[in-house]
């Protein structure tokens, strides 16, 4: 029996399950090596469990949600969150900075039918993960590599060094050092291929917070820069702002603005 | 033999027409993006003329230089390691065969290369990488490949960037060997000395003349001005031992702070050699790679072992890559890993400087 897929949908754009229709190359081979049992996205048949991988896109922000994450998790062998939603809770994440009820009342005009959390959580908070791939919206190469390893019982290679490694591989020319312009690349994950550099452009950090990234001494190389206060929270506090290095120090420079006002 | 010629501004296009006729690829200094790299030149229109670079730790900028000036930039992040121990490729090739499977050596089919306007401080970085990936019978085919019948044509440093400290390193600004052609810009031309069997015979066919006695002084005079006017120095009379008796420096808890692991410096280093090695498969599963690409003792999977990481926090990091290059790379290879490029100290983010560093350790010797 071919080993069952199945992607699932929480809060997001789609973008990431995007991927797996944009790996055109790829897509016959990958079907007939698993069966797509769950994919709402690309076929309508719907096979319930078990699932030896289950792709998860989309953080949770329902009590719905919290609670079919819970019956993902025990359905499935191997569970992979897939982008930034899935795996530090997205842009959407924002909201757990605000007030949710106040919001609720000023977009909708019956609020009273609006079930949703106040905070939008990652997957990681709610059920355990076995592998993440990060990015918004994710790479395809890593997502072909991860059903590739899991296949082949092989540890998928998802390394956690910064940007700037594959940036200097690819023999761009640094914004920051060059330039002066802002990059996060020295605090991001790779798996992008350094895509923003190569086009000229700083990285803003859609792949989240690299191994053991010094926020200290980036925080420092922004204010050198001139990015300080809310402009420094902004840039951090953006796709993966709710990832755990970076919203602690954009809540420190928010905090330290606050006084200072 | 060898007697200094001369070759006028011009005759720099028959240069490059005659290595292109030889069916050399012909690389030079390029500006791409605000900086300059070795790319394909076909005309001396391509060089950056009349262009100087300003460096400072952890800043680049082009800025105008001085009219007619050809090689006035001094250097760009991109060295020439990436020519020979390239940043990612395949080194083999397996396949599911009926029974068994099949390997192939994927050894690159690599172009013939000439590189003009390479300086001192490459040739003796290139030396270093030689000794590291040619060594013996420990022969790494793949850099092999790409590095036989490679033409040098060094340019003597004239004029240094801040960052630049070959005159402490022992390895420039004037290049002492490595080259097929050395040549020192002038005004009007260079004098240029062969330093190959092959560099004699480009320069028979060019049938250069013999530059004048004022052009040597003048060329002479140029190069002993850059040494003396270098601005940046490192004392490495104690090393390798400063750096073995101050492993415990309390310097390395003040750089691990500033430094951000980014992997910037040994990305640009032109001797940093370490790499990874993965097999990358296809997705059918019939097929995988063997691939190698640059890695950095800065990121922390590379330390990392069957169930524990050994250099755990930055400053274990940032110890490591100093102790290696500045130390230990003397008993382990006779050199040190460091030729004074400056490259590192420019091009990292937050401009941290090894030169810096080392004298800030040696301040604190045995004092804490
Ligand atoms: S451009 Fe950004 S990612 Fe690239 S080396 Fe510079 S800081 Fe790193
Ligand atoms: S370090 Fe020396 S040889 Fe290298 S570019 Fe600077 S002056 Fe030239
Ligand atoms: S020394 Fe600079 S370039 Fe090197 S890892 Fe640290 S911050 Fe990056
Ligand atoms: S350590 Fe720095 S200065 Fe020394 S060779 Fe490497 S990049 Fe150049």
């Amino acid at each position: 029996m071919k080993p069952r897929i199945a992607v699932f949908k929480f809060a997001s754009c789609d973008g990431c399950q995007l991927q797996f229709l944009n790996a055109e190359d790829e897509l016959l081979t990958l079907a007939s090596l698993v069966e797509f049992a769950y994919f709402t996205e690309a076929r309508s048949r719907a096979l319930d469990g078990p699932y030896d991988i289950a792709f998860v896109e989309g953080s949770i922000t329902t009590p719905d949600d919290a609670r079919r994450i819970i019956e993902v998790r025990e359905r499935t062998r191997y569970l992979v969150t897939i982008g930034a939603c899935a795996t530090a809770g997205g842009i959407q994440a924002l909201r757990n900075w605000s007030e949710v009820e106040q919001y609720k009342r000023v977009v909708y005009p019956s609020p009273e039918f609006i079930s949703t959390l106040s905070t939008s959580t990652p997957i990681s908070e709610h059920v355990k993960v076995d592998f993440e791939l990060w990015g918004c919206p994710i790479d395809k190469h890593q997502l072909i590599d991860v059903v590739r390893s899991l296949l082949s019982r092989a540890k998928p290679a998802l390394p956690g060094h910064s940007v700037c490694m594959e940036c200097k591989r690819r023999g761009n020319v640094c914004v920051v050092v060059a330039r002066g312009e802002p990059c996060l690349g020295p605090v991001t994950r790779t798996g992008c291929g350094a895509l923003c550099p190569a086009y000229d452009r700083g990285c803003y950090g859609c792949f989240g917070p690299a191994d053991d990234a010094n926020m200290e001494a980036f925080t420092r190389l922004m204010a050198s820069q001139g990015i300080t206060g809310m402009d420094a929270v902004r840039r951090l506090r953006s796709i993966n702002g709710y990832v755990r290095p970076w919203r602690e120090t954009a809540d420190a420079i928010a905090k330290n603005q606050n006084q200072n006002d | 033999m060898n007697e200094p010629l001369k070759l006028k501004k011009a005759a720099l296009q028959d240069l490059i027409d005659l290595l292109r006729r030889e069916e050399f690829k012909v690389l030079g200094p390029v500006v791409r993006e605000g900086s300059v790299a070795f790319h394909e030149v076909r005309e001396v229109s391509d060089l950056p003329i009349g262009m100087r670079d300003a460096q400072e730790a952890g800043r680049y900028r082009l800025t105008p230089g001085v009219d007619g000036e050809i090689f006035g930039v001094v250097n760009g992040a991109g060295s020439l390691k990436p020519f020979f121990f390239a940043p990612h490729e395949i080194l083999l090739e397996v396949r599911r065969e009926h029974r068994g499977f099949k390997v192939r050596d994927a050894t690159p089919a690599a172009p013939r290369l000439a590189l003009i306007g390479v300086r001192a401080c490459d040739l003796a970085a290139l030396a270093i990488q030689d000794r590291i990936f040619l060594h013996d019978k420990f022969r790494d085919a793949h850099y092999e490949a790409r590095r036989k019948d490679v033409f040098f044509v060094a340019v003597n440093c004239t004029r240094s960037a801040p960052t630049c400290f070959c005159v402490s390193m022992k390895t420039g600004p004037e290049a002492a060997s490595g080259f097929d052609l050395a040549m020192t810009e002038m005004e009007d031309g260079f004098v240029v000395r062969t330093g190959s069997a092959a560099g004699e015979r480009v320069v028979s066919k060019l049938q250069l003349p013999t530059a004048a006695s004022e052009d040597v002084a003048k060329a002479r005079a140029r190069i002993d001005e850059c040494a003396s006017g270098m601005q940046r120095q490192m004392d490495t009379s104690d090393l390798p031992h400063l750096l073995y008796d101050e492993v415990d420096s309390p310097r390395w808890n003040d750089v691990a702070a500033r430094c951000l692991s980014c992997t910037n410096c040994t990305m640009v280093c032109p001797t940093c050699f370490c790499h990874s090695v993965m097999d990358v498969q296809e997705l059918d599963g019939n097929m995988s790679r063997r691939v190698r690409q640059w890695d950095s003792c800065f990121s922390l999977e590379h330390a990392h072992i069957h169930g524990i990481n050994f250099r755990p926090r930055i400053h274990d990091r940032y110890r490591q890559w100093l102790t290696h290059k500045l130390a230990s790379w003397i008993d382990q290879f006779g050199t040190s890993g460091c030729v004074g490029c400056g490259r590192c100290i420019t091009w990292c983010p937050v401009g941290i400087d090894l030169t810096e560093e080392v004298a800030a350790i040696r301040a604190q010797r045995g004092k804490h």
